[in-house]
């Protein structure tokens, strides 16, 4: 695709890198990311994308701004409290990037409902915030084949994984069974440093753009996690599963399952 | 024998909030049991009932997954690095 003036000038100081060019913006213009979640993680991530100019961007979520969300959700403002989130996102993100296309989905995942939506998306982030949609999302883009950027926090602490079905290791391999309810507790609960969300939603947006551009190398088959106390990174090796029940080498997992059922919910 | 073991933020109320901390044990069945000894309470959210560890928890030895080496019967060394990472889902 020829890029328009107004294009080589808002994107020109990430044209000029070799990485990117004008091959390379084209290629951003011409992806589609799904963010799930417009809280701490998918915030950053979607905002980052949309300024680099990712052509069609989906945000999933079915919730609305409250004030409390606002120390780290920083895509929504003071004005927009009591907004469904994925309105306040939309305007946010057109406000900054007009020259893109950004389609709210106002509605929560399920077995239902993901693999119709994932279909139109090159890649798709993960920003939620609950054990059952994190495993529905990994097994829908091991089903429909689709690039997944894991991202948790929690506290001061975070995590960041990128799932490639078929070649590394998927959610499920690195976590065979997610912990009972109240075995961990979750950012209501624990808390959350706005910081660290941006930090680790960036690091999801950072997955996403190299692999659009097919830049670097990508975080599949190792874990990165942030201890933002003593501000260091470290990282794991994840191996595929050969045993796991959705990507392994015999799945007994072929279609979605129930997952709050799953989670003991 | 001295090994460092990263401590997760879900167990940071049992170690007084220290994310590092030092232990011993020739395998990690032994490091568990010596951890717990130092921080009581400690195994019992690592483990199951089995003494198996959990699941949603995996532990890493120099960065390697213990389930694909030789689960709790992995032998450790002076000055290996032990992680324990738990899967967390805040977003």
């Amino acid at each position: 695709m020829k890029l328009r003036e107004d294009q080589i000038e808002r994107y020109s100081r990430q044209i000029i890198l070799s990485e990117i060019g004008g091959k390379g913006q084209s290629k951003l213009l011409e992806a589609s990311v799904l963010v799930i979640g417009a809280g701490g993680l998918g915030s950053p991530a979607a905002l980052y994308l949309a300024a680099a100019g990712v052509g069609q961007l989906g945000i999933v979520d079915s919730d609305r701004v409250e004030l409390n969300n606002l120390q780290r959700q920083i895509i929504h403002s003071t004005g927009d409290v009591g907004r469904p989130k994925v309105d306040s996102a939309r305007d946010r993100l057109h406000s900054l990037n007009p020259d893109i296309r950004i389609i709210p989905y106002n509605l929560r995942l399920t077995s239902a409902n993901i693999m119709e939506i994932i279909e139109d998306y090159d890649i798709i982030v993960d920003g939620s915030d609950n054990f059952p949609t994190r495993y529905l999302i990994n097994d829908a883009c091991v089903l429909a084949d689709k690039p997944l950027s894991h991202g948790a926090i929690l506290r001061f602490y975070g995590q960041v994984y990128t799932i490639l079905p078929g070649e590394s290791a998927c959610y499920r391999c690195l976590f065979p069974e997610p912990p009972p309810p109240g075995a961990v507790p979750n950012c209501q609960e624990a808390g959350i440093l706005g910081a660290v969300a941006g930090i680790i939603g960036l690091l999801q947006a950072n997955e996403v753009l190299k692999y659009i551009l097919g830049a670097g190398k990508l975080l599949n088959g190792r874990l990165l996690t942030f201890d933002a106390l003593d501000a260091s990174f470290r990282e794991v090796k994840v191996l595929r599963d050969t045993d796991c029940p959705v990507c392994g080498d015999r799945p007994t997992i072929t279609e979605l399952i129930d997952y709050e059922e799953f989670c003991q919910l | 024998m001295s090994i460092t073991v990263q401590i997760p933020t879900p167990l940071l109320k049992l170690t007084g909030d220290r994310s590092e901390v030092t232990a011993d044990g020739a395998d990690v069945k032994e490091l568990i049991e010596d951890l717990e000894e130092n921080f009581p309470g400690i195994k019992e959210r690592i483990c199951d009932e089995t003494g198996q560890v959990r699941r949603f928890v995996n532990i890493y030895v120099n960065d390697e997954d213990i389930r694909f080496l030789q689960r709790e019967n992995t032998p450790l060394q002076d000055r290996d690095r032990v992680s324990i990472i738990p899967a967390i889902a805040g977003g």
